[in-house]
């Protein structure tokens, strides 16, 4: 197996995992940022569509180096996606396939459904509901929350914050409820 | 040194964790489901072992009071608990289970050729924007 090969594989969580944690000291020591993703949506609409509204008021220049490391994000799944892509299907847990399926979506060789997110699909209530309804609550809901997945559950409980806690369980609770009441009806739709 | 090249930095570190997250598959939609189906460990592992050492690295900057490169103090910013974790936290909690991603995996979803995920980011970008005008309206 060459190197290439070796990072095709999905890489499990005991690498990945850590490997985002040291992130956190990273940024701290490069920089002295707080590693935080969501903010990057704010800074976007600081720049592009303040519109006198005092919560995008500030010097959103000085936060370049957030939409910098979003930016890296975007290039990083370009090269993820293309040189070290894995050829095999997303191994999912059989239950999870057996659950989906009488939704029509049964491919799973990308990351991001191609039967759920497409083009056309925009068109349809399900595509909208998911794509354009979906995002606005992640933008709505980080910001109203103060942070995200890694403002406040990796940045926040690494600094021992009890609010971070606070929202990163209710980010779960949250999502649990999606996945097991509310989704079900909106993939039938 | 021109600000620009010593910003690049941040492009090089994001890019690296643009691959680590593209390759642990944490921007997977099936990935996500599984988390909120309890039929993995995979997620729980990924973001536990993030937590993880993320608590380590602070304590040993702290215990070892460890400067930046520049020299400088670490500087941590506590955050103030307001309602707002929780009813934003459970409001962002819905939109995650449904798109399969929070922002950061948004930005890499394009980038491993979901184009039509942009819609998604302009429209968590338009629900930041309609948090940021109606602020003062909500309770926090």
């Amino acid at each position: 197996m060459t190197i290439l090969e070796f990072l095709q594989q999905p890489w499990p969580w005991y690498i990945a995992g850590p490997l985002i944690g040291l992130t956190v000291p990273v940024l701290l020591l490069v920089g002295n940022k707080s590693f935080g993703i969501s903010s990057s949506l704010r800074h976007i609409c600081a720049a592009c569509v303040p519109a006198k509204v005092p919560f995008f008021q500030y010097d959103w220049k000085k936060e370049t180096w957030n939409l910098l490391f979003v930016g890296g994000i975007l290039l990083g799944g370009i090269i993820a996606g293309s040189v070290l892509a894995n050829p095999a299907p997303v191994a999912v847990n059989p239950q999870l396939v057996t659950d989906l399926a009488p939704y029509g979506i049964t491919d799973f060789h990308s990351l991001v459904p191609g039967q759920l997110f497409n083009w056309p699909a925009l068109l349809s209530v399900r595509g909208l509901l998911m794509m354009v309804g979906g995002g606005f609550l992640v933008g709505f809901g980080t910001r109203y929350a103060g942070g995200c997945t890694s403002g406040h559950a990796i940045m926040g409980l690494s600094t021992l914050q009890w609010p971070s806690l606070v929202a990163t369980i209710c980010f779960m609770i949250g999502g649990f409820v999606m996945a097991n009441l509310i989704l079900p009806f909106i993939l039938s739709l | 040194m021109n600000t620009w090249f010593s910003q690049l930095k941040y492009l090089v570190i994001g890019t690296l964790f643009g691959i680590i997250f593209v390759k642990a598959e944490v921007i997977s939609w099936f990935r996500i489901q599984e988390m909120f189906r309890l039929q993995s460990f995979h997620m729980y592992g990924v973001i536990g072992s993030a937590v993880m050492v993320g608590m380590l690295s602070v304590w040993l900057i702290k215990k070892f009071n460890i400067k930046t490169l520049d020299g400088e103090t670490v500087v941590f910013h506590p955050k103030k608990f307001n309602k707002g974790q929780i009813y934003g936290g459970l409001i962002f909690g819905l939109g995650w289970a449904i798109t399969g991603a929070c922002p950061g995996p948004l930005f890499a979803q394009i980038g491993v050729g979901a184009t039509v995920v942009a819609v998604t980011l302009l429209s968590a970008i338009a629900g930041t924007w309609v948090y940021g005008r109606f602020r003062d309206q909500l309770p926090h």
